[in-house]
């Protein structure tokens, strides 16, 4: 609506019209790299870029072969296995230690309230590798180095600011009174935490778990440091894969790890509307 | 009336101490993750951080060189006693198989002093009296007192000698601190680099993001969440899977290079990749949605009324956009910007991977005291150093911008 | 609320409890084990000393399993195929083959932190003498180490340094300069021609992950004799002309570290020449069929050798295996899958052809064979075992700036 007024000044449209191309020119910055990676992961050749018989859409250009590698090759099915054991388990355990905290966090009452969500969201911006290279021997030391138990805890100390934060921004906006008058209809705190609190938080609580899940599902470090031959995740494959034999299997890989998350993004997505009630504007 | 009194004490009473049990109740949910945090965590990054100042590795291998060099003062010859005993320590740390583990750490401290006493240990057990002349027929090495001064100061179990070399610098035998020869000197380089490229990088992300954000708030809602989610979609996508496609696309035979080709170009291959220019690319692709988020939702709380309003008071819209919106948008591209050099400073796989040889931020020589030279000590001061940078500026954030506006998409 | 908060902390609580609980189960529950082979182990017999293959007995190790960890690849193949496979069948253990990309680092590592998951691993002489000296690796007892079948004891049957105090070597294997002939006009024939970007344009691949083969093929490239070679790196001069030589093609270097990838390199075209082992050049000529040649000339000889981990929970199995792979047949059966040279004087007459190419003889193939050897020098493995830790921090500085 503000175009339209503005839109009178010729200026303000030729400055549209450039906002307009640089945004364009941005996002395709963002999005393009991940695009290109799609269409190039059927090459039928070992190259990482387009070849003539592809770009004339030959479809002797094209192939599965990367796919049916990914599939054939033990170590990227453990890997899979691995990864997802991994996520599942520290997204659970974050989660459940997450929104606990948050709960209290979300109180008025909580003392040293800034100094306690600082300390839990810290393993957020603390430098990995000095996070992972504390862990490497502290874990050693109580034999937690090279198993998956160890990597779950990893994860889910690195999972935890995310449910801490998306756990406390919806509490943030929960009005208690709900509790209250549910408690005066006659509702015992137990009923009431569950057919009230928990309807309302379990959205913010959802996406929390699947921000957790993303970062475990996704990180690399701590696995390099901790892991040993039978830890090997997909990230870890990715990451001996790039640096050693570069070949189209990782851009396979690459695309099912987009569509992955597309879907995990589109979830999110999801209950944010579901929780967002209607009429408030989106907050972000 | 006593009992009137006794009984508004008691309710005063009651309540503090029902608010009390509340607080109580309240710090109880957070227990458990902040212990689990602690753990697994805190307690192993502190841990980790104590190596920087102690290594007890030397007094325990060489027990009577250092009780000998404690009486030292550093200044003019090392006592004789130091000869024999060291000659002792020697003996005993090859029959134990220790030697090997003593030499390397001497030569975290300085360089050359592995090879020196393995040397000398090989042949210690047939050194006769006077020590000192017998370790000199080894090697001439054996008479600079700097040597002595640097196994005096590595078999103090406390030491500052991780962090002197992490600044470049090396300590003389009575303490003073010089800097380190300039070919071995290369860890103020990296910090500085570090800062450099972080800086850069949101600058960047600020330059594409900023618009792109004031692009986005501007649109009707469906486009706004349509183009949200395209934002979203890099920012949900493996670190890994957007590095693989920067190195796709940027390599000398990749898709970029192929177009320029394509495109007329002198048939020289641009290097993009597995240097700088890759590091940057790669981090600023990474960290802008960190940028746009933050500055999006601030532009979405500033009414369009306001810049409306400064135009009809004569304003030109430049200067509407100038003196009152960006003024208004500036804590939310302040946030994005101090996160994206907060998470840049620490950043280690992109670099890793697409740094090549001239791309590499503090955090690889870190891995590469890890997890290569084993040098423990000088990787815990580094972090130790490159820690109280990103916690400073932590705080900052907690302080000036406020932990509740971390949203995250 | 108060219940409920009540019941949420038991809930936690409990989660914790649980954990420790595991914690504390996966603790015992890996001591226990390892006592449990202790006792396994005392009841075992030594591998006999006699014999080419030493009489572990079918299905003695069954349930056992190793982690044998070497250099990925074709290399890695061989000794699969020579090695991993025979010792499989013929004594019912599992070995699951781990890469790297050498150093003592990870070994180092586990050993400190007590967790020793590798049990044989695969290494540069010089790296075996490093370790061995810092106590990371277990002693080996050259009199467990099977005779030649002529009766010739394993210490005179080795080429000489092939048995040291932790490491019995495998193969003689070589760093040489490879390029691909289709990117040149003119050959190159000599070590210089790699710094010479001049006349020979392209990239060139150099290993990143250690200075040694680097600094020694700089000296070489810039006219030192090859017997001169160490005692010019020993002095500061000597390491300041080695790295000022490397200057000259620093930024024209492409850094790989897995031995897999320099072939790589060579096929994408992004070097036209680099260094490798040349077992791996090897193979991609042979196999693979690519135009690539390698420079025989100011090659560097190494020993590649098996050692075992300090406190590895295989200790038994572990030395059976490495007497196993060490036996003559073994050695000369991995010289049918990869252009190395087995490290017994008894192995080499029963050296023959590729694998499934009677037309490649191996012979000409080998690091050191005559016409191949002509200009080599031999790697100083003590040289090394004392230096590398202070020339390694050189490097590293050198490389970031």
């Amino acid at each position: 609506m503000a175009e339209k007024n503005e839109s009178k000044f010729g200026w303000s449209r030729i400055e549209g019209g450039l906002t307009k191309a640089y945004a364009i020119g941005v996002m395709v910055f963002l999005i393009a790299p991940l695009l290109i990676i799609v269409p190039l992961s059927f090459n039928a050749e070992p190259y990482f870029t387009f070849t003539s018989k592809m770009l004339s859409l030959d479809p002797s250009g094209f192939s599965l072969r990367w796919y049916s590698d990914i599939v054939d090759n033990p170590q990227w099915l453990e890997a899979i296995g691995n990864s997802l054991v991994i996520a599942i388990a520290s997204t659970f355990l974050a989660t459940v230690l997450g929104t606990l905290a948050a709960i209290g966090l979300a109180r008025s009452n909580m003392p040293f309230r800034d100094f306690f969500m600082a300390l839990l969201i810290s393993p957020l911006v603390v430098p990995i590798v000095i996070a992972a290279a504390g862990m490497y021997f502290f874990y050693s030391s109580i034999g937690l180095a090279q198993t998956h138990l160890g990597i779950i805890m990893a994860h889910t100390a690195l999972g935890v600011p995310f449910v801490v934060i998306t756990m406390t921004a919806t509490l943030s906006s929960f009005d208690r009174n709900l509790i209250r008058a549910a408690g005066s209809l006659g509702a015992d705190p137990i009923t009431a935490f569950f057919r009230v609190t928990l309807p309302l938080v379990a959205p913010g609580m959802i996406s929390g778990a699947l921000f957790a899940f993303a970062a475990s599902f996704d990180e690399v470090v701590t696995v390099l440091f901790l892991g040993g031959p039978e830890q090997r995740t997909i990230p870890r494959q990715m990451w001996s894969g790039i640096r050693e034999q570069i070949s189209p299997t990782i851009l396979a890989v690459a695309t099912l790890l987009i569509i992955f998350s597309s879907l995990l993004l589109l979830a999110v997505e999801m209950l944010r509307r579901w929780h967002t009630p209607p009429g408030a504007p989106i907050k972000r | 009336m006593g009992t009137a009194i006794a009984t508004q004490e008691s309710l005063a009473e009651q309540f503090k101490r029902s608010g009390k049990r509340a607080r109580r109740g309240t710090f109880l949910l957070v227990l458990p993750l902040l212990a689990f945090l602690t753990l697994t965590f805190l307690l192993p990054i502190g841990n980790m951080l104590s190596r920087s100042i102690g290594d007890p590795t030397v007094a325990e291998v060489l027990p009577r060189t250092a009780a000998a060099l404690r009486a030292w003062n550093g200044k003019g010859r090392p006592p004789f006693s130091a000869y024999s005993a060291l000659a002792d320590d020697l003996v005993r740390a090859e029959r134990e198989g220790r030697i090997g583990k003593v030499a390397t750490r001497m030569n975290f401290e300085r360089a050359g002093m592995r090879s020196l006493i393995m040397k000398t240990a090989r042949v210690a057990s047939t050194f006769e009296p006077p020590y000192a002349q017998a370790f000199n027929a080894v090697d001439l090495q054996w008479s600079d007192p700097e040597v002595w001064g640097t196994l005096r100061h590595a078999s103090a179990t406390n030491t500052m000698g991780y962090y002197v070399s992490a600044l470049d610098q090396t300590r003389t035998a009575d303490g003073k601190w010089v800097p380190k020869p300039e070919e071995d000197q290369v860890y103020i380089m990296l910090f500085e680099r570090t800062l450099w490229v972080a800086g850069l990088v949101t600058l960047l992300c600020f330059v594409l993001g900023y618009p792109l954000a004031y692009y986005i708030a501007r649109q009707d809602d469906r486009t706004r969440n349509l183009l949200l989610i395209l934002v979203l979609l890099p920012f949900w996508t493996s670190l890994l899977v957007r590095t693989t496609a920067w190195i796709a696309l940027l390599q000398t035979n990749g898709i970029v290079n192929d177009g320029i080709a394509l495109f007329g170009g002198d048939g020289a291959r641009l290097e993009l990749v597995h240097n700088m220019t890759g590091t940057l690319i790669a981090m600023t692709h990474i960290l802008l949605p960190f940028m746009i988020l933050p500055t999006y939702s601030v532009m979405l709380s500033v009414p369009p009324a306001l810049t409306r309003a400064a135009i009809s008071l004569g304003a030109t819209p430049w200067t509407a956009f100038w003196r009152v919106y960006f003024p208004m948008t500036l804590p939310g591209a302040a946030a994005g910007g101090l996160l994206v050099f907060i998470l840049a400073l620490g950043y280690y796989i992109t670099p890793a991977l697409v740094g090549g040889r001239t791309g590499q931020l503090i955090s690889n020589m870190i891995q590469f005291h890890m997890q290569t030279s084993l040098n423990w000590g000088l990787a815990a001061a580094l972090g130790g150093i490159l820690l109280a940078g990103v916690v400073v500026l932590y705080v900052i954030y907690a302080r000036v911008i406020g932990l509740n506006r971390l949203r995250l998409g | 609320m108060g219940r409920t908060t009540g019941i949420i902390i038991a809930a936690a609580a409990a989660i914790v409890i649980l954990a420790g609980v595991l914690l504390f189960m996966l603790k015992g529950g890996s001591e226990s084990e390892v006592s449990e082979l202790d006792k396994e182990m005392t009841d075992m017999p030594l591998p006999s000393a006699d014999g080419s293959a030493p009489a572990a007995g079918a299905g003695k190790l069954a349930g056992k399993s190793l982690v044998v960890v070497s250099w990925g690849g074709a290399y890695t193949t061989s000794q699969i195929e020579a090695y991993h496979k025979p010792f499989e069948a013929q004594t019912g253990a599992k070995i699951n083959s781990v890469d790297y990309n050498g150093g003592i680092a990870e070994i180092k590592a586990q050993v400190e932190a007590k967790n020793v998951t590798w049990d044989v691993v695969d290494m540069e002489l010089a790296d075996a003498q490093r370790a061995c000296d810092e106590g990371l690796l277990e002693k080996i007892d050259a009199g467990t180490l099977p005779a030649a079948p002529d009766g010739t004891p394993a210490l005179q049957d080795f080429i000489p340094n092939g048995i040291t105090q932790c490491a019995v070597t495998t193969i003689v294997f070589s760093h040489i300069v490879a390029y691909d002939s289709s990117k040149f006009q003119t050959q190159p024939t000599k070590l210089a021609d790699f710094f010479d970007v001049k006349n020979f344009p392209g990239k060139r691949g150099l290993r990143k992950t250690s200075p040694k083969i680097n600094l020694e093929l700089a000296l070489r490239a810039d006219g030192v004799a090859g017997d001169q070679v160490y005692q010019t790196l020993s002095t500061k001069e000597g390491v300041a002309r080695a790295f000022k030589k490397l200057d000259t093609i620093k930024n024209d270097v492409i850094w790989w570290e897995p031995g897999s990838q320099p072939p790589q390199l060579l096929a994408d075209g992004q070097v036209t020449m680099t260094t490798a082992y040349n077992g791996r050049i090897f193979d991609a000529q042979v196999k693979e069929g690519k135009p690539f040649a390698i420079i025989w000339d100011g090659q560097l000889q190494e020993l590649d050798v098996l050692s075992i981990v300090k406190g590895t929970k295989n200790l038994d199995a572990a030395t059976q295996f490495v007497a196993f792979a060490t036996d003559t047949q073994r050695l000369a059966d991995q010289a049918q899958w990869i252009a190395y040279g087995p490290a017994r004087k008894s192995s080499l007459p029963l050296v023959s052809t590729y694998h499934g190419k009677p037309d490649v003889d191996m012979k000409v193939h080998m690091p050191n064979a005559p016409e191949n050897s002509a200009n080599a020098i031999q790697i100083d493995f003590l040289w090394w075992a004392d230096h590398q830790e202070e020339l390694n921090q050189r490097w590293a500085a050198w490389l970031a700036k």
